[in-house]
Parts: C-alpha cells; structure tokens; sequence
C-alpha cells in the first residue's frame, strides 16, 4: 500500500483495531462500548484528548444512529480524516457483522429444533425486563419535570392506540421541545 | 429489487433512529416487520434476543440479521453499510458546522425535546414483545425475577438474558 506513509498507516491500524477489539468484546450495545473507547482512544493510544472526546461525544450521542458508529466517526475523523473514519467505522462493525452471520446461519438450520424454540421462549420475557429496566434508568434521570413526563405518555398513546410511525414520534417530541420556551 | 429496498430501508432507520439501538426498535419493526414482512412477529423477538446476545451495537446486528435473512451475506452487507451511511454523513455535517449546531437554540431544544420521544419509543419496544413474549405464568414469573436483578444492577443483563433462555429450555422441554 503507497497511498498512505508509514506514520499514517500505523495510525490508521491502531484506529481499525482499537475498534475492532471493542466491538468484538462488548455486549450491551453502544453505551456500553463508550467507557472502553474512551480507555483506549483517549488513555492508552492517546490519539485524542480527553476533553476533545468529551465534547465530540456530547454531540455523537444527540445524533441518530447507534453510538458507537457514530462515536467511531467522530474519532476516526479527529485523528485522519475521512481515511480515519472509514477505517474506525469498519474496526467497529466487523465484529457484529460476522458474529451474527454465524449465529443467523445456525439458527436458519436449527430454530425448527424445539431446544431453540424453548431457549428463545425463555428469553424473550428477560428482553420484556431489560427494555423495562432501561426505560426506568433513562426515565429517572431524563422525566424530571411535568411537562417531560406528559409529553411520554402522550406520545406513547399516539402510538398505541393510533400505530403512528415511529418516526412522527420522533419528529413530534422534537417540534414540541422547540416550541417551549424553557 | 431487494437490495435497493434493504438500502433505503436501513437508511431510513440509521436517520431517525435517536437514543440508542432499544429506542431504535419499534421503527425496527415498523419497517422490517410491518412494511415489508421480511421477519413474521416471532422472529423479530428472535431478532432482539440474538442482537442482545451478540456483541456489538444493536441496530448493527439487527441491520446483519435481517439483511442476511432477506438477502443472504449480500443483503447483510447492503443493510449494515446503510445503516452506518448517515452516521458518517451526520457526523461530518455536524462538525463541520459544530460552532453554528451547539449555538442554535433551536437545534439544542429539538435535542431536548426528543428525551420523551425516546423514553415513549422504549416503553412501546417493551409492550409489543411482552405482547408476545408473555404467554403463560411462568414467563410472568421470569420476567419479574429478571426485572428485580437488572433494577439492582447487579448481575451482567447478558448472563440474565442467557440465564432467562435456558430455564425456558429446561421449563418447556416436556
């Protein structure tokens, strides 16, 4: 490879790896992801600053899309440009994207087993109380006032008893936090 | 065309899924499950717990799931790259224009405005797979077990989850 010299392609490496490690490792999804990145970007690779990890995150985390893609983005644009992002966003989906592959085709093979049915069975009550878990978690520190609180439960009727697309959802709770004059 | 669908179908969710990949999942749904019946309404439970279960963010590996199921190692591919498109594409947007973006009062109560959306959006995740996932007493039963242990956040939600799936395994087996 000529495109790149030597310095930047060793950047680019510990970028791809850095991510790859972490995508591969951590189960939980992206916010899980983020306290390792952050121990590998900013504490041992020292690629970034931790106060300009910090800022760019505050922005990564408001922007649709999963986390850790769009943290990747932003490091891997930080550090190199555009060839860093290519490379960051790459480290970080690989390993979900193979890891799955593999599940899927035993799955495609074995589901019609009754094992596989009972296990999904079992689980699929568990998946009820982590989704129930995190709403709690997010709810407490995020519905601390009234209007917050009225505004969920409106928006979750819309869809309840109206099926509104998810994305009205979205676009309607954004509207009504520019319309208030906090 | 079944790729381009898959494209503009990830897209789709990769612009406005806000909040993380659980916030993500009734548009998931709505597009996978409801718009195009890619998956039936078993297999999108099936969908979640697999996702939960791989490393990895959710709305990647739902991306690969249902890419794969609809159009083999091709159609994951196509679904996981659309899913990223507007995360890269936002990404350079924003900080570009970072000093405009973190200024702009609108732009910062739109954010604000958008926590009760989540919060609304991961209730409505929860009801419809309880809606099938909670069939019998002994599902109501794992699931407040569970709930208990993740509410005091002490075990690893992963290992519950496994836990969770292999009681079913031993409780169903008759």
């Amino acid at each position: 490879m000529t495109f790149f010299s030597k310095k930047k392609r060793k950047v680019l490496f510990d970028l791809f790896f850095s991510f790859f490690k972490i995508g591969a490792f951590t189960w939980g999804g992206g916010y899980a992801m983020l306290p390792l990145i952050k121990r590998e970007i900013v504490e041992k690779r020292e690629l970034m600053t931790e106060e300009e990890f910090i800022q760019g995150l505050s922005v990564a985390q408001s922007m649709p899309g999963a986390i850790a893609i769009n943290t990747a983005c932003f490091v891997g644009r930080k550090v190199c440009g555009i060839s860093g992002t290519f490379f960051s966003v790459l480290g970080a989906s690989i390993p979900s994207f193979f890891v799955i592959i593999v599940f899927i085709s035993l799955y495609k093979q074995y589901r019609h087993l009754t094992v596989f049915q009972n296990f999904f069975r079992g689980a699929a009550p568990a998946i009820v109380a982590l989704i129930g878990g995190a709403v709690l978690d997010i709810g407490k520190s995020v519905l601390n006032n009234w209007m917050d609180l009225l505004i969920a439960i409106f928006l979750f009727l819309l869809i309840f008893f109206f099926n509104i697309h998810p994305l009205w959802i979205v676009l309607i709770g954004g509207m009504l936090g520019m319309l208030r004059t906090r | 065309m079944i790729y381009l669908q898959l494209f503009l179908a990830f897209i789709q969710i990769g612009f406005f899924s806000f909040g993380g990949g659980l916030a993500a999942l009734p548009l998931i749904e709505k597009v996978v499950v409801e718009n195009h019946h890619w998956l039936g309404n078993g297999e999108f439970i099936e969908l979640v717990t697999i996702s939960e279960l791989s490393p990895g963010p959710i709305g990647i590996n739902s991306a690969t799931f249902t890419g794969f199921k609809v159009g083999g190692i091709f159609g994951s591919f196509i679904a996981t790259i659309a899913f990223c498109l507007p995360s890269v594409l936002l990404v350079y947007l924003v900080f570009h224009f970072i000093f405009y973006y973190k200024k702009n009062i609108f732009v910062k109560k739109f954010l604000l405005g958008l926590r009760p959306s989540v919060i609304a959006l991961m209730s409505i995740a929860g009801f419809s797979i309880a809606e099938k996932g909670i069939s019998d007493w002994f599902s109501v039963v794992v699931g407040i077990v569970i709930f208990i242990f993740i509410y005091r956040k002490k075990t690893d939600p992963i290992l519950l989850l496994f836990l969770a799936g292999i009681s079913g395994l031993v409780w169903y087996r008759g």
